[in-house]
């Protein structure tokens, strides 16, 4: 037992070196970050200004630079648990298929009779025939429109369900097609929601998708909730619309096709305008903000292919015309078309100051959240408060350290100093684990630390009270020692086992301070039986080789 | 001769029974008080499992509570609760208030209005307030939230009680589940008693009770079971009581050090955590006591198996009791 080979000392020695290696950044927090940002200011800009320069120097780019990710609770942040209304996907995509599948019916109005709408579930689209007895043939019509689910796991249905009874047909959205709608959806939202909090240049957002329809937003460093959810909470739609007229009266009735829509900016100002869109946000690809040529705040934007030439095609047959573009139905503003955009490239210029064009480019280029979300869990934690917390737990931390160091040594002498270095590389493993699995520290997460630091020792009590036994029947220390940790070793596993079942629990089941807890309260269970079981007994061995002792006194 | 801090004495021959039915009787009627305390007066909800929201607003000045009750009763937003934060770490002329609010309609957070409307009155008496945090839940999320804690300790309790099963006998998988829901109610019962805010991050605090009462029982019972393959004659009790007085200096030890970090934690830690560390260090008093006095009295009057060897299902040994009266 006691008998190391060399190549085990190596590999617990090595392990223990690369794990206080990996934590060492978090030593340097400040130096460490500016590092970070500068070098991913470099890959996102692909230009290096001699800030970025002096920012990098600052730490040695061979040393470990992950670093542990502060949680919101002590960088101060937003926390936002939205929902997604898939409910409104699955109702446009029913709306939208009224129209045609009226049409279509319509053209057999001889067989199957008057087909009429009938208000139903938002998932749901009801129709009454006219002709009962022609039910078949509704049905038949109706069939054209479904098409086969394309996911994996939707393999072999269809999208659509359609089921007739009496003049009545209701066509429903399969579930395999909800799910792949959800999914979609909830994709696209993240996206988007990620493109603009991406635009604030905030470091470590968490944007992660959480159960069927909500998605996670965390942004460490952004001022409140209410900031984050003016971010991302615009559902915006962009559209570039032909114009018919300019009126003053809002009852303005439009011709069919055509829509009357606000002016954001003149108050008392509407537009008439055609309703088919000539370019949409979607064939959008680059927006950013600018200026024109009288140093007024502009947006320059730039088409796709495909929308580059719909937009040449409109502008140059419609020169000194007035275009307008259109945010959420509102008119943000109605240029006249001085010349022929052919290049897709285009300036918006207009009553805008800077702010307003960098939140317009922001806008343009993130396109619209594709269904409503609302936000069920918010919270806004100021960075005093953030501060507060890390001084608070770095204080007490060290004071737990120090006390529970103190008890070790006057309780088991030289073999409690061996704990309590174990106890502290154990604490250095934790945060290097952490910074290399991108894992957060909260501080939940620094109470689990501290409590590792409480709890970690135990096995080492249990092998030195094991040790002590031994040491009443016998004199010879090695022999005591080696019993002493074989006896102790079951005990050790049984003990770190069941708390592992519980730590395990808290972080499937668990979320926010409880997830954050138990991922330091794993790790640390992890690492304490590392350091309890092998290197506190490498360097009792030490000890025994170095001093070959003839007693012991424990 | 080396100095030794020992806080037990070398060997200790206590008998953990002579009191048994007295602390059995105290741990049953803390039980059921707990149980009581904690229907009659009911559990201190924070705002994760009741919704609404948590703002905790600071001041230079000195805080009029009564004023602050006054101007937000004029707003009329429904429930208000106003509570003056106290810790040794802030300094002289920081004042931390705790405002919370009751859950408003529907099924999301706070409305921004709300929440401005709230802010600019008390910027009026108090020109100084700032809301360095809010935190707010809507009901929908906080009634998933009280479900998922729900599940959380019951899938941790049958997690280690399905363990402690496979490692040991049924009669120890009992004993520390009924030491486990005996720490956990008493924790709970203390939560409602003093009416200390009750989060998500309390169960965290519960989850790590439950699993520090178990860790502390289930070293003693490795110990029993190995002390009951090596006497295999010994009356049962008297291996209990030799077992308990043998790991009794490690479950003291570690006790100790434990309590050690987290009172440094209590002390120092802030007002933001307290609570969660005060149910923990609670727990760990709890835990220790369980682990003496409730775990084992359980699997003695179960009885377990007394012949470990293989041969054991050809010649069973009835369990052993004696007349402890």
């Amino acid at each position: 037992m006691l008998q190391i080979p060399l190549w085990k000392r190596i590999v617990i020695l090595g392990l223990v070196a690369l794990g206080l290696l990996l934590a060492m950044p978090n030593a340097f927090y400040g130096r460490v970050e500016t590092h970070n940002d500068a070098l991913a200011r470099i890959e996102k800009t692909g230009t290096t200004t001699p800030q970025d320069t002096a920012d990098i120097a600052g730490w040695p780019s061979f040393l470990p630079s992950a670093l542990v990710n502060l949680g919101l609770d002590l960088r101060g942040g937003a926390h936002l648990l939205g929902q997604v209304h898939l409910e409104d996907v699955y109702k446009a995509r029913m709306t939208g298929l009224w129209p045609e599948l009226r049409n279509d019916l319509a053209a057999q109005r001889d067989t199957v009779g008057a087909v009429r709408r009938v208000a139903g579930p938002d998932d749901q689209l009801i129709i009454e025939i006219g002709n009962a007895d022609q039910m078949a043939q509704a049905i038949t019509i109706a069939r054209k429109y479904v098409t086969p689910v394309a996911t994996l796991a939707g393999a072999g249905q269809s999208d659509l369900v359609i089921a007739g009874s009496g003049n009545r047909m209701t066509i429903s959205i399969s579930d395999a097609e909800k799910s792949a709608v959800a999914d979609r959806t909830v994709q696209q939202t993240l996206e988007i929601v990620r493109r603009r909090v991406d635009e604030v240049g905030t470091r470590e957002p968490t944007i992660v998708r959480q159960g069927a329809d909500r998605v996670l937003i965390e942004v460490p460093g952004i001022g409140s909730a209410e900031e984050l959810k003016a971010l991302i909470g615009t559902t915006a739609k962009l559209t570039f619309n032909p114009v018919v007229g300019r009126v003053t009266d809002p009852n303005t009735r439009a011709q069919p096709g055509q829509m009357v829509v606000p002016s954001i900016d003149e108050k008392g100002i509407f537009y008439v305008l055609e309703e088919t869109p000539v370019v949409t946000g979607e064939d959008l690809v680059d927006a950013r903000p600018s200026f024109d040529q009288n140093g007024a705040a502009a947006v320059d934007f730039r088409f796709g292919p495909n929308g580059a030439k719909r937009f040449g095609a409109y502008t140059s047959s419609n020169i000194g015309q007035p275009f307008a573009i259109v945010l959420d139905n509102q008119v943000i503003s109605a240029p006249v078309i001085r010349q022929a955009i052919t290049t897709g490239s285009g300036q918006i210029s207009g009553a805008m100051n800077v702010e307003q064009s960098t939140q317009l480019a922001v806008l343009l280029r993130a396109g619209a959240l594709p269904a409503k979300m609302t936000f069920l869990e918010e919270r806004t934690i100021g960075p005093e408060l953030g501060q507060d917390s890390i001084d608070a737990g770095r204080i007490s931390s060290i004071i737990a350290t120090v006390g529970v160091v103190a008890y070790m040594i006057a309780s088991y002498g030289l073999f409690g100093t061996f704990a309590s270095i174990a106890v502290l590389i154990n604490v250095g493993m934790i945060l290097g684990i952490m910074s290399v699995m991108g894992a957060t520290l909260t501080m939940p997460g620094i109470a689990g630390i501290v409590l590792t630091v409480g709890t970690a020792v135990d096995a080492n009590v249990i092998i030195y009270e094991r040790i002590r036994e031994e040491l009443r029947r016998t004199t010879n220390v090695v022999k005591a020692v080696e019993q002493g940790f074989k006896e102790a070793m079951s005990a050790i596993i049984d003990a770190n086992l069941t708390s592992f079942i519980s730590a395990l629990v808290m972080f499937f089941l668990g979320s926010g301070p409880v997830k954050g807890f138990a991922v330091t309260f794993t790790i640390g269970l992890v690492t304490s039986v590392f350091t309890a079981i092998f290197l506190t007994r490498l360097m009792i061995v030490f000890w025994i080789e170095w001093r070959k002792p003839k007693q012991l006194i424990l | 001769m080396a100095f030794r801090l020992k806080l037990v004495p070398e060997e200790t021959h206590i008998n953990w029974f002579s009191v048994q039915w007295l602390t059995f009787g105290i741990s049953a009627v803390l039980m059921v008080a707990s149980l009581v305390v904690t229907l009659v007066m009911g559990l201190n909800f924070g705002i994760d499992f009741r919704g609404g929201t948590t703002i905790r607003a600071e001041s230079t000045q000195t805080v009029d509570i009564a004023q602050y009750r006054k101007t937000l009763d004029g707003l009329q937003i429904g429930d208000v609760s106003i509570t003056e934060i106290f810790d040794n770490a802030f300094t002289q002329n920081k004042n931390i208030t705790q405002i919370r609010l009751a859950a408003g309609e529907g099924d999301a957070a706070v409305t921004p209005e709300e929440l401005d409307r709230v802010h600019t009155a008390l910027l009026t008496i108090d020109p100084t307030v700032k809301f360095v945090s809010v935190e707010s839940v809507g009901p929908k999320v906080s009634g998933e939230l009280v479900k998922t804690a729900f599940y959380a300790v019951t899938a941790a309790t049958i997690g280690i009680m399905i363990y402690i099963w496979f490692r040991f006998e049924w009669q120890f998988a009992v004993g520390a589940v009924v030491s486990m829901v005996h720490d956990a109610l008493l924790t709970v019962g203390i939560f409602a008693l003093f009416q200390i805010r009750f989060d998500l991050t309390t169960i965290a605090a519960l989850l790590t009770v439950v699993s520090y009462s178990v860790n502390d029982t289930v070293v003693v019972f490795d110990r029993l079971r190995e002390n009951l393959m090596k006497y295999k004659t010994t009356p049962l009790i008297d291996l209990m009581n030799l077992t308990v007085n043998e790991t009794l200096s490690r479950t003291v030890m570690t006790g100790m050090t434990t309590a050690i970090a987290l009172t440094a934690m209590l002390i120092y830690g802030g007002d933001v955590i307290r609570s969660f560390v005060f149910a923990m260090l609670w727990g760990v008093f709890v835990g220790t006591y369980s682990t003496l006095y409730m775990a084992k009295n359980i699997v003695l009057w179960l009885g377990v198996k007394r012949d470990w060897s293989k041969d054991a299902k050809k010649d069973p040994t009835p369990a052993e009791f004696r007349d402890i009266g």
